[in-house]
């Protein structure tokens, strides 16, 4: 499903339920009574006397309708509706928000509450600092019969954790080679798809990684080879962690002992952890990172 | 090659800070503290100092240094490249100041937040950024993601298993034996807190094949070290631990924690080191007593008896097998709890614990020692001390 058809689900979904207003209410399990009351300000550590003259403190409003250890889920609760349409979309994760809750009166011992609920709104996809979501409000009223007496705004975010995206790394964040003019036609090279390597120009030694004389003989005289890109793994590391900018972890890193001589750093790719071993043969591969740089990587040869 | 450093000056005072990983304080405070202590150690004043050494890589010049402690003419000053590869080297560099009467009396230091502020096990990328050939040489791994100091190890300590059937339970060892010393010192951050090799090997995969508990500590904190000749030692508070030897090295092709292109990818810069130990000294390694090894990764220990000619290559997993480098076995190392277990000062605080050990006041005192081995960070440009009684 593209990004736009799945708005388009989300929104479908969250009309659909708004559109069934609000529940039918769900009555209280036991009216307003004064054990529960005796329990909840000793909690709270609130002796106001009026509390233990027939009235119950406003914020219980919600612990009336508790559904008790073992709720029945409402089939036609719209929170949880909502909630699960858009985990199987894989928004996974919960986050509550905001809780505004208005108390229109005291409440008294023997009053029968109920409780309804309505969807109030669905906005996003919203872009957070823990993973796109969609935030999601519903609106909560408790009546003793009709009177309304108090009222709840309750809103989540629902959202697809950032860690669990694969797409979430941006290979651009890559840390840039530093390059100067003895390095230079080394990555004018990856640009180009070739792995050049530096050779003496007088004495043919290769050299890896190129500097401005030749340890060999002492000349200045730089030309290149293209490298066959074909090898044998010397080592490898798994880096498991901490992050690496613009790469995936676990991050597998070979030491290569390329077929003309030389080694090189570079991630493996196309393979998993179990699958690396010293002297695996392997051969290389270009990752684009963008118009100014293209790094060597290497796959397995078969 | 003559012979002259041999013997000419000696260590006199140390000094540290507490080892936290939040000292709450500027990592100029944390130095000027140690100093401080180290004077006071060595029955010395500020005004006393003439020289000062650090690393490259300190925050503190010399001259804020020498600020705060209200020193007088400073005639020597230096520092050592190579992060945790300068910490002998600074040592060495004021023994020759003294030794050639440039300086009388030199404090070398190292001070740092190095776990509250910025922190080395993260992704170095500072090291990259650089415009100089480090910065140059690092665009051969960094940009394929190999940019932490475990993970450069780990690259060597894989070739190490391969060439040498070491596993990371031989790895592991190094680590129990830290933690042992270390949970004897009160100093230590890991004070009472000894491990198992099962817990080693639980411990979370951080670049396979190192584990967790192979990489040393980050912490907060400051050591000195006040160096002066042998002959003004000997109106001083304790006894001298006198510098035997003093070496700095480095190999053919060397990088900075990537050394991978010549052929055997090992650590042969600290190969040049104990070569340098034995000849200026004319000691062997059946005269060490107990070793201080910089041990920022478990593998470069192993590898590292190996250099030094403590046993034959490829056989340090059989050199420490049986608790021989704990207390008590026949060459232990890290008696302060190394920077695993004690802290990590870029090994300045493994010098100070060769000084105890040669003065007969370490937590983990070694018999009858008469000569102590200590070395700096490898994988780098390296140092090291043979430290006499």
């Amino acid at each position: 499903m593209s990004d736009i058809d799945l708005r388009e689900a989300v929104m479908a979904k969250a009309l659909e339920l708004q559109v069934m207003g609000e529940t039918a209410p769900r009555y209280a399990r036991d009216q307003v009574n004064q054990p529960m009351i005796n329990n909840w300000v000793e909690a709270m550590g609130d002796s106001l006397s009026r509390y233990t003259q027939g009235e119950a403190p406003p914020a219980m409003a919600q612990v009336w309708t508790m559904g008790g250890l073992n709720p029945q889920r409402d089939p036609n609760d719209p929170l949880h509706s909502m909630m699960e349409f858009l985990t199987e979309q894989g928004f996974t994760a919960v986050l509550g928000t905001n809780c505004e809750q208005t108390y229109e009166r005291y409440l008294r011992v023997g009053e029968q509450l109920s409780v309804t609920t309505v969807l109030d709104s669905v906005v996003g996809p919203k872009m957070t600092g823990v993973g796109e979501g969609y935030f999601v409000t519903t609106k909560s009223v408790w009546r003793v019969e009709d009177e309304v007496v108090a009222t709840m705004l309750f809103r989540v975010l629902k959202y697809r954790p950032k860690q669990a995206d694969a797409n979430a790394v941006d290979p651009t964040k890559v840390l840039r080679p530093a390059i100067n003019r003895d390095t230079e036609f080394f990555w004018e090279g990856t640009r180009q798809g070739e792995l050049r390597l530096q050779q003496c120009g007088s004495c043919h030694e290769l050299r890896h990684p190129p500097g401005p004389a030749c340890p060999s003989c002492g000349e200045f005289d730089r030309t290149f080879v293209v490298s066959s890109g074909v090898g044998r793994l010397f080592s490898f590391v798994v880096h498991r962690y901490p992050a690496v900018p613009g790469k995936q972890l676990p991050l597998l890193l070979g030491l290569i002992e390329l077929d003309e001589g030389v080694r090189m750093v570079a991630e493996l790719v196309g393979m998993g952890p179990e699958d690396v071993e010293i002297d695996m043969p392997v051969q290389v591969a270009w990752q684009r990172i963008d118009d100014s740089l293209t790094l060597p990587v290497f796959e397995r040869r078969s | 090659m003559s012979n002259r450093l041999s013997g000419q000056a000696a260590i006199v005072g140390i000094g540290a800070t507490e080892f936290s990983k939040e000292s709450g304080r500027s990592e100029l405070q944390l130095s000027v503290e140690a100093i401080g202590h180290a004077l006071a150690d060595a029955g010395l004043v500020a005004s006393d100092v003439d020289g000062l050494v650090t690393f490259t890589m300190d925050t503190s010049a010399e001259i804020a240094v020498g600020r705060e402690l209200g020193m007088g003419d400073l005639r020597f000053f230096s520092r050592i490249n190579y992060g945790g590869g300068a910490a002998c080297g600074t040592v060495q560099q004021a023994a020759m100041a003294v030794a050639t009467g440039v300086a009388d009396v030199v404090v070398c230091y190292r001070g740092f937040n190095e776990r509250s502020g910025s922190r080395f096990g993260q992704v170095s990328s500072w090291a990259n950024a650089q415009v100089n050939t480090n910065g140059l040489d690092n665009a051969w791994s960094y940009p394929a993601g190999l940019s932490t100091p475990a993970a450069t190890v780990a690259m060597q300590a894989r070739r190490y298993m391969h060439e040498t059937g070491a596993t990371s339970e031989d790895f592991g060892r190094v680590a129990v034996a830290d933690r042992r010393h270390a949970a004897n010192n009160p100093a230590a951050f890991f004070y009472g807190k000894p491990i198992t090799l099962a817990d080693h090997q639980a411990s979370r995969m951080i670049a396979d094949p190192l584990h967790l508990l192979d990489c040393c500590q980050e912490s907060d904190g400051a050591v000195a070290l006040v160096v002066t000749t042998t002959e003004r030692a000997k109106d001083l508070a304790h006894p001298a631990a006198v510098i035997t030897a003093a070496a700095q090295g480095s190999a053919p092709d060397q990088f900075v924690m990537t050394s991978y292109y010549r052929p055997n990818i090992g650590i042969p810069e600290i190969g040049v080191v104990g070569r340098e130990l034995w000849r200026q000294s004319e000691l062997a390694p059946t005269d060490i007593a107990t070793a201080v090894l910089y041990d920022h990764f478990t593998p470069y220990v192993l590898m590292q008896l190996e250099e030094l000619g403590f046993c034959g290559v490829g056989e340090a997993k059989d050199f420490i097998a049986d608790g021989a480098i704990e207390i008590g076995g026949r060459l232990p190392i890290n008696t302060h709890g190394g920077q695993l277990g004690e802290a990590y000062i870029h090994g300045m605080n493994g010098i100070a614990e060769a000084v105890r050990q040669v003065r007969g006041t370490s937590v983990n005192q070694v018999d009858d020692v008469q000569h102590v081995l200590v070395t700096a960070g490898t994988g780098v440009p390296t140092s090291g001390l043979i430290l006499s009684r």
